[in-house]
């Protein structure tokens, strides 16, 4: 395979999958500094936020291996929620993040599912990547949340929004005892 | 630790006469070790919905206690529970958490088992074993005793316990709330599919308590009630029916199982509810209507948070949904929730609560995460040496319940809160610690509290 040479146009898809990941490393920051109004700006309003819950199966049943749409999820939410559970945690007695916990979210593995030259505005591109999601609260409680995440980004006014991400976490049985932290 | 003899309740520890019960029994590992014996292997638990396993071959891996179960319905149709352990060497003989099987195939020494439980499959059966082993003999392991009620499937590992209907008493109509049909038909039930299993650091009894009806704990709800998910956009459940009934705290002393009921005025229709989605409140309102046609008087009970002895919570409106709380060892719980809809809901409807349940419910709901944080570290700050020496307080309401002209068992009426409901499910836990027999368990009609 021959090596692609730095056409125009590629120069512009690892322009544009730079901006996406910027945009993803952006909005970890914003959300480990708490600052959850500005997080809540990177969200189109009609945004599904969606993490099914996964199913242990068989090799044979492998792309079937978490619970569909319509099922029970961990989270189906709209941006109506989302902006409820930040006026939760700001509330400053929602017990189960309060006091705060300490997370880093690391956002890695970033992709373009079709790799395209430029996100025009209005267009939507599907992106893929992984997660980790570090909490550590109190004294000696300690998560580690790992998976992927499917996010499909639309461009509005210029700006990059998120309008829909499926989470797809590494566990059958949930290991942290509550889910207070946003994917 | 002497043994309150005024009582028997076992080494003191469940003081009901004075609401004090020893922290001891949530961080014990011997009294952690005795539950398994005297409780989990005795007692009715609740294994899952034949809703889960609509054809034969159909199976959902559950859980009884700190063991894995097999819930699956046979050729026939046939439903069995059985432990999910291999005869021969004990590895689990499916581990897949649901679908459909012909047989069950151990991977350790490929015995197999069809779905009714019969070993059918032996490798080597002729050069190893002769022919003469017995597989009449070698089946799984199946349940003493089961129970479809209304569609919910509970099973028994004691053959001398009561049957279920007799293990539940006057508590019936509780359960019913849960599975029959908002429009009062019943069993209507079914479950929405995927069960939510999580883990939670605490003894398995303080979220069995919490369900018994534990009234007095909405002030750890403040921020979810300010952040107001409820179904009409406020508060985190719809409250108008709430606010116009009567609240009772019930209790069938000699079954150790409670609910909070609350009883609608006869002559009110019940504000509406549901009002952020016009479908769903019309839906609702057919519903009531249709409830108040077929029942009557008894349409006027509005069931709540309730525990059924030992580990299984009920709540049958905002949202409807069952929970398990699986002991695995004392110092951990997994916790299990299964949400219902009435099967011939519109999908609109049940789109709509599922969005709502788990919004509230589960480890990701706005409502049950702060519950959890307090059952955490309230395990947590109750194991240290000098913690143990002092006892949880059990005295609101204390001595306040009486009969009632229609509802059976222990009735509180407390607009607030009491503690009646936790007093007699620790009494009930007691017992079966101190009683060898069900002879003793169904006639212990001990003075009430």
């Amino acid at each position: 395979m021959s090596k692609p040479g730095v056409t125009p146009e590629r120069l512009a898809y690892l322009d544009l999958l730079r901006e996406i990941e910027d945009f993803f490393f952006n909005e970890a920051d914003l959300l480990d500094e708490r600052d959850y109004d500005r997080w809540l700006e990177l969200l189109a309003e009609d945004i599904v936020y969606w993490m099914p819950m996964r199913k242990n199966v068989s090799y044979a049943n492998r792309h079937d291996d978490v619970t569909a749409e319509n099922d029970i999820a961990w989270f189906h939410d709209d941006k109506d929620t989302l902006r409820k559970r930040v006026k939760q945690i700001q509330t400053g007695i929602h017990w189960a993040d309060e006091p705060i916990s300490r997370v880093s979210h690391l956002i890695t593995n970033v992709r373009l599912r079709e790799p395209r030259p430029s996100l025009a505005e209005g267009d939507q591109a599907t992106t893929k990547c992984r997660f980790i999601v570090y909490r550590n609260r109190l004294e000696d409680e300690t998560d580690l949340l790992v998976g992927r995440r499917e996010d499909t980004l639309v461009r509005t006014g210029g700006q990059l929004k998120i309008a829909r991400r499926k989470i797809i976490l590494d566990q059958s049985v949930l290991l942290a005892k509550n889910l207070t932290m946003f994917f | 630790m002497a043994m309150n003899g005024r009582w028997g309740y076992r080494s003191g520890m469940v003081d009901l006469r004075r609401g004090e019960i020893s922290r001891e029994i949530f961080v014990n590992e011997d009294i952690y070790a005795e539950e398994q014996e005297r409780i989990f292997a005795r007692a009715w638990l609740h294994v899952g919905h034949e809703s889960q396993i609509p054809k034969p071959g159909d199976y959902f891996v559950s859980s009884m206690g700190e063991e894995s179960v097999i819930l699956c319905r046979d050729r026939t149709g046939r439903i069995h529970v059985f432990l999910n352990s291999c005869r021969h060497r004990g590895m689990k003989v499916c581990r897949y958490d649901e679908g459909s099987a012909a047989v069950f195939t151990c991977p350790y020494h490929g015995w197999s088992f069809g779905t009714d439980g019969r070993l059918v499959g032996v490798p080597y059966y002729r050069e190893a074993y002769h022919s003469r082993l017995d597989k009449e003999k070698w089946g799984l392991i199946e349940v003493a005793q089961l129970a479809n009620y209304k569609g919910s499937i509970w099973a028994t590992w004691d053959p001398a316990a009561p049957s279920f209907t007799e293990y539940l008493g006057g508590f019936t109509r509780y359960l019913d709330l849960q599975l029959d049909g908002w429009d009062g038909r019943e069993g209507q039930a079914e479950v929405l599919c995927g069960v939510q299993k999580w883990m939670v650091p605490c003894n398995w009894k303080f979220p069995a308590e919490n369900f018994s009806g534990d009234t007095y704990h909405n002030i750890s709800h403040r921020s979810v009630d300010l952040a107001g998910i409820g179904p009409s956009g406020r508060s985190r459940r719809d409250l108008g029916e709430r606010d116009v009934s009567r609240k009772l705290h019930v209790c069938i002393p000699d079954r150790g199982h409670q609910t909070i009921l609350y009883v609608l005025p006869a002559d009110k229709v019940p504000p509406p509810a549901y009002m952020n989605a016009p479908i769903v409140a019309e839906y609702f309102r057919h519903c009531e209507q249709e409830r108040r046609r077929l029942r009557g008087q008894e349409a006027r009970l509005v069931g709540a948070p309730g525990e059924i002895f030992p580990n299984t919570a009920l709540l049958s409106r905002q949202p409807r949904t069952m929970a398990g709380w699986h002991p695995r060892g004392p110092h951990r719980t997994e916790c299990w929730r299964w949400y219902f809809v009435d099967r011939d809901a519109p999908t609109e409807v049940k789109q709509f609560l599922r969005d709502y349940y788990i919004r509230y419910s589960g480890p990701a709901g706005m409502t049950e995460q702060d519950d959890m944080e307090n059952w955490n570290y309230a395990h947590v700050a109750s194991g240290g040496t000098v913690a143990r020496r002092r006892p949880y307080h059990y005295k609101a309401g204390l001595g306040a319940g009486g009969r009632h002209a229609v509802i059976p068992g222990v009735v509180t009426e407390q607009p607030i809160t009491s503690e009646q409901n936790p007093r007699f499910f620790y009494k009930r836990w007691a017992e079966y610690l101190d009683m060898g027999s069900w002879d003793e368990l169904l006639d212990a009609q001990r003075a009430a509290v």
